[in-house]
């Protein structure tokens, strides 16, 4: 089993449900209870309207590319062999926006527009990456 | 001067439970801590324009209050961390009367919320963070230059900006860098030389990107009475703002950043406009962020920045000299404080060589941009009174 030498995320106590959702494979996000709006990332508050009472929701995994970049410097020896790649913003149908990469086409391939599902990555025993691919 | 007394009121107030709280982080804990007291206040998110925190031992971040603004759906016109101790709560108070008394607020959240009982710095220890490297990092975004390419993808999308109007930023910067004796990359470039230059994430060449360095500047401010019996000529401070936002995945847009309500709050103060401005030393991180202050600032519309760097105008003898020192792109990045020191020499006349000294400037305006995307201020200086 080679190392995963990438930056890993921290289930600290207002991530841990999320990324606990997503090695299930069932992205769930937070939904305000109150004003039914969607949240990322995860927060103890609804940011709109304040109420701290929310549920966790599951997403349809459904988006949009809202920016999409080709990284063609590496940082380090963990992104050697990934460079270039493509790091996006995607557009959930729930309204909230995360950083993700685009994978399985060539990262210049990947345009502002495009529609994607979520693919998820179990990059280590621990933690899955919510990742997307073209739909 | 009549001081602070009466200027000023309190009018809400917020208590977490105290004792232990697992279950709560110390972002949770500042932000239940808010909601209490807008509740109290019957005030909304919406209404706070000002916001005072202070880092918590368990939960070090480059900046509390904008982290806990972002979190709590503020977009404050004044915001900063305080730290002194215990005195910190009281000075916070002190500070907010301040910021509404000089105009930059109306309403100031200062908050105070921690975890000396059960707080754990774990694997953070040490590192200064942001709080949103755990949905950045594992995809890749390491820092500012991808969240930056990010503003310019959207704005080549919205607007049709083109890679030659970014490396026109580059090439102004460069030009103004070697006249500058005091500055690190000399040697003039063109915009070909920007475009075939290596590939750091696209859209971003390496020469739209600040240089790495070290360095530093410092700057003396006294009343303007106490001015008069100092020898250098005095830089009036004519105006001043500020105009912090979400970031790149709870904003609306990247394409306006805080720089617009932050120079409208700095232009009101000094009672000027972007025509009556000679100069303009814009934080140039990015050079798509130069394209965007320029529109935020409004010496010209949204979206019209790209053609507007181009020809010369941003140069020296052109219409708006932007960055006569060469900028982070070409002097060296000091993250801004040689754009405040560059305004003060060039609005005292005499102070930088002469072939980039910009002619009759009378008032220069600074920019200051971070956070990645949350943070901006607007500093307008003058060399007169009035």
């Amino acid at each position: 089993m080679v190392d995963y030498l990438k930056p890993l995320p921290v289930l600290d106590i207002e991530g841990r449900f999320f990324w606990e959702s997503c090695k299930k494979h069932e992205m769930a996000l937070q939904q305000c209870l109150s004003c039914k709006q969607f949240r990322y990332p995860p927060r103890s508050l609804c940011p709109r309207c304040h109420s701290p009472e929310a549920q966790w929701a599951p997403i349809s995994g459904r988006g949009q590319v809202y920016v999409a970049l080709v990284m063609c410097r590496s940082y380090g020896p963990a992104w050697e062999h990934d460079v270039p790649y493509n790091i996006s913003l995607i557009d959930l149908e729930e309204g909230v926006r995360m950083w993700s990469n685009v994978i399985g086409c060539l990262a210049e391939e990947v345009k502002i527009g495009d529609r994607v599902e979520i693919s998820y990555d179990d990059v280590t025993d621990d933690i899955t990456l919510p990742k997307f691919r073209k739909a | 001067m009549t001081g602070l007394k009466n200027k000023c009121a309190i009018v809400g107030v917020g208590e977490t439970t105290v004792g232990k709280l697992p279950t709560m982080s110390s972002t949770g804990i500042q932000l239940e801590a808010i909601r209490l007291a807008l509740k109290d206040a019957q005030l909304r998110p919406a209404d706070v324009d000002g916001l005072l925190a202070i880092q918590p031992a368990d939960d070090p971040r480059r900046s509390y209050a904008l982290s806990v603004a972002q979190a709590a759906g503020i977009c404050p016109n004044y915001a900063t961390d305080l730290a002194l101790g215990g005195a910190t709560p009281v000075a916070m108070v002190a500070h907010a009367a301040m910021a509404i008394s000089a105009g930059l607020c109306e309403v100031v959240v200062c908050v105070l919320g921690h975890k000396q009982a059960t707080g754990r710095l774990g694997d953070r220890r040490g590192r200064l963070r942001d709080g949103l490297e755990d949905f950045e990092e594992p995809f890749g975004v390491l820092g500012a230059p991808a969240v930056h390419a990010a503003v310019a993808a959207r704005h080549m999308y919205e607007f049709g900006t083109t890679s030659e109007q970014l490396a026109a930023v580059a090439v102004a910067a460069r030009r103004h860098a070697s006249l500058n004796a005091n500055a690190t990359m000399r040697q003039q470039i063109t915009v070909k030389d920007v475009l075939e230059s290596r590939w750091i994430v696209k859209p971003f060449h390496l020469l739209d990107c600040c240089l790495v360095s070290d360095g530093g500047g410092a700057v003396v401010v006294t009343s303007s009475e106490r001015a008069r019996d100092l020898p250098q000529r005095p830089v009036y401070i004519r105006g001043f703002g500020e105009g912090h936002t979400q970031g790149p995945l709870e904003s609306p847009t990247l394409t306006t950043l805080g720089g617009k309500h932050s120079s409208e709050g700095a232009y009101r103060m000094a009672e000027a406009g972007p025509k009556d401005i000679d100069f303009a030393e814009l934080y140039d991180c990015f050079t798509a962020i130069t394209i965007v202050t320029l529109e935020d600032y409004g010496f010209c519309a949204k979206g019209e920045g790209g053609p507007w760097a181009e020809n010369g105008r941003i140069e020296i003898g052109g219409e708006l000299p932007v960055n006569t020192h060469g900028g982070l792109l070409s002097q060296a990045h000091i993250e801004g404080m040689l754009h405040i020191t560059e305004a003060v020499k060039q609005l005292r006349g005499g102070g930088v060589e002469v072939e980039r000294q910009v002619k009759d400037a009378k008032l220069g305006i600074v920019s200051g941009h971070g956070a990645n995307l949350g943070a901006h201020a607007t500093l307008i200086l003058g060399r007169h009174l009035d």
